[in-house]
């Protein structure tokens, strides 16, 4: 019986996997069982796919993700807390032939960016935003965030969100979707391969409509962040799925190719 | 060369913009300066030069849009007033710590709070001592008149280009609302792909090709050392701005006893007073800083080995004399008048302010 050695495997024809030459080999700060790495990823692999990384502009929020641009070998610009979509908007309207995107957390996006990514939006930019919505804010320790869900305890919901004291959980994702500008929202995750390959699908496509110039592509990304939600990345990953996917459910909210214009001048005539 | 035209402080800025090459303007209305978006509206630059006009959702929105456009390399500048500007200073401060250039004007209108839409200049500590947080500058034109509204627009961009700096058009509700004779400068084009990848292809977020490392534009270290190295840099950039960019005009100081500084509209009025002083007998002279930040504090500190005294006219409560004091450092009497909330003063009321002084010294 001939013995294979290891080197016999180790060649091009059998390779099944690769990391894409998009991402860095810097090594990510992030926590275990944080969904920012592997959402780093498949955004990385989509652009390495669609050969644009020429043609791509990323820009990085204030959270956890600021450093983005530490891991994606494209260029970046690194905005204000919250305002990203308006540096999107600005490059995407000087340079329209180039891939514009986002990459914001639920605090830059949901709150303090609020007004900034919703008139981007109504404007239609033709933009991609890649929403990761973790329910927490990661990067300041753990604090309340808009879409944090009632009864979660954080650092400054100690006793649980209550909404006499902190208000509703706020669904950005289905205001985004009411938006004519808005061509695609969808809602996906990224805690098991199924879920990967459906994200990736979905950011891939987000990526194909701005050479359609149809408007906005929203793709938020329900997320864990063990540390702030202090638990194990597993247990992060079931309490997610137990709770998170209820309040937020995973799936296409609006797939069009154009908003009509019609319906909105026949309001002057 | 150039073009003759009758036209407002603001239209001209609009004007302007398109002339000298901007690629975007980005703002949100507030009066007195309104009409600078409203002009570029109606001139449709999109359909000639290629220019981006968007009026945003906020001054907020907007400053960031000019962080976009400016990291792309691009000719991009925002107009707003006195709350929208206090609006922009944290975007300010980004643009100065990512060293973007930009240009950005502000139609001072009185204050605090929503104040008054009448002219004022109570927003030069915010111009000149930062505004926003960290340690930063921003160089600050401050036009005297629609024609230098007009100047100052190409002016600013070269200079926010040459040091990678915002530049800001410090003016007000006077200047930008009158109307005056103003030579228009002719038609630049736009720069070219090419020209950018010159100009700005170190550093720009154009795209990364397989020739060169990616581009990232970002005011944040989170080593402390490595921000301090950030720092230095910008002080030193700082320091050579001060020595090379610093702009003035004289007006009878030759063999003037006493000198009025004033810098904008309230320039305009002192020069007046200088003259009704002079008919009055009195060697009066004006100093009027074109760049108030940088200041020109050198040749005031020479100017006050030779007058006795200088009176700071602004309409603030006295913001700028705190410059002329610390030039002067203690050798000549230094006093400040000022009409503010709105209130524009007269030459006459100036020149009695002048007259006190010479007497009480003061
Ligand atoms: C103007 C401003 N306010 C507050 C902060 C502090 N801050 C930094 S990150 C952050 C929250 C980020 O949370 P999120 O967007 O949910 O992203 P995550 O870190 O969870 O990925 C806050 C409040 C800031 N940097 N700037």
């Amino acid at each position: 019986m001939a013995t294979i050695e290891i080197k016999d495997i180790i060649k091009k024809e059998n390779l099944v996997y690769g990391k894409t030459k998009i991402l860095t080999d810097n090594i990510m700060h992030y926590c275990p069982g944080c969904s920012h790495g592997v959402t780093h990823k498949i955004v990385a692999e989509v652009i390495e796919e669609l050969g644009i990384q020429d043609k791509t502009i990323g820009v990085s929020p204030v959270g956890c993700s600021v450093l983005a641009y530490n891991y994606l070998d494209i260029d970046w610009q690194q905005a204000a807390h919250g305002r990203a979509p308006a540096l999107a908007t600005a490059t995407k309207r000087l340079m329209p032939d180039h891939y514009v995107f986002t990459y914001q957390g639920d605090g830059d996006l949901a709150s303090i960016g609020a007004a900034e990514i919703l008139h981007a939006c109504n404007r239609g930019e033709n933009i991609t935003v890649i929403f990761v919505n973790n329910a927490i804010y990661g990067m300041t320790g753990g604090q309340m965030a808009p879409t944090t869900l009632l009864g979660m305890a954080t650092a400054t919901s100690p006793y649980g969100r209550e909404v006499a004291l902190h208000g509703y959980p706020l669904k950005i994702t289905e205001l985004i979707a009411l938006l004519p500008g808005v061509a695609y929202v969808t809602r996906q995750s990224v805690q098991t391969p199924a879920a990967v390959r459906k994200a990736k699908k979905a950011i891939k496509k987000g990526f194909e409509n701005q050479a359609k110039k149809i408007g906005t592509s929203f793709i938020e990304i329900v997320s864990t962040c063990s540390s702030g939600w202090k638990l194990s990345p597993v247990d992060s990953n079931r309490w997610m799925e137990e709770h998170m996917f209820k309040f937020y459910p995973l799936g296409d909210l609006k797939d069009s190719e154009k908003a009509n214009e019609e319906d909105y001048k026949k309001y002057i005539e | 060369m150039g073009e003759l035209k009758l036209m407002k402080g603001n239209e001209v800025i609009a004007e302007a913009a398109i002339r000298c090459g901007c690629d975007g303007y980005f703002g949100y209305p507030i009066t007195p300066q309104s009409e600078i978006m409203e002009t570029l509206m109606l001139e449709k630059p999109w359909e000639t030069t290629g220019m981006v006009v968007l009026q945003a959702e906020s001054e907020v929105a907007s400053i960031n849009m000019l962080y976009g456009g400016a990291s792309c390399g691009k000719k991009v500048m925002t107009s707003s007033s006195s709350p929208g500007i206090s609006l922009m200073l944290e975007g300010i401060s980004y643009l100065a710590g990512a060293e973007l250039p930009c240009l950005i004007v502000n139609v001072v209108r009185g204050g605090p709070g929503l104040g008054t839409i009448q002219p004022s200049q109570a927003d030069y500590f915010q111009t000149t001592k930062g505004g926003g947080h960290g340690d930063y500058q921003v160089i600050a034109l401050a036009p005297a008149s629609v024609q230098e509204m007009n100047d100052f627009v190409g002016l600013g961009f070269d200079l926010a280009f040459k040091y990678r700096i915002p530049s800001l058009i410090l003016t007000d509700g006077v200047i930008g609302q009158m109307m005056e004779k103003v030579i228009v400068a002719d038609h630049k084009p736009r720069w070219t792909d090419a020209e950018i990848q010159k100009i700005s292809g170190t550093w720009a977020t154009t795209g990364k090709t397989k020739n060169r490392e990616r581009h990232v534009v970002t005011s944040l270290n989170l080593e402390s050392e490595k921000q301090e190295i950030h720092n230095h840099h910008l002080q030193a950039k700082y320091r050579e701005i001060e020595v090379n960019e610093v702009r003035f005009e004289e007006f009878q100081t030759k063999d003037a006893e006493y000198l009025f500084v004033a810098y904008g509209s309230s320039a305009r009025i002192c020069q007046k007073s200088v003259e009704l002083a002079r008919a009055k007998g009195i060697k009066v002279g004006l100093l009027r800083p074109i760049t108030v930040w940088p200041y020109p504090t050198v040749r005031i500190a020479e100017l006050a080995t030779k007058v006795k005294g200088m009176l700071a006219v602004e309409m603030s409560a006295g913001q700028m004399v705190y410059d002329v004091r610390l030039a002067v450092n203690g050798k000549i009497p230094v006093s400040h008048f000022g009409r503010y909330g709105g209130v524009i003063p007269s030459p006459g009321e100036v020149l009695e302010a002048m007259e006190k002084f010479i007497k009480g010294g003061k």
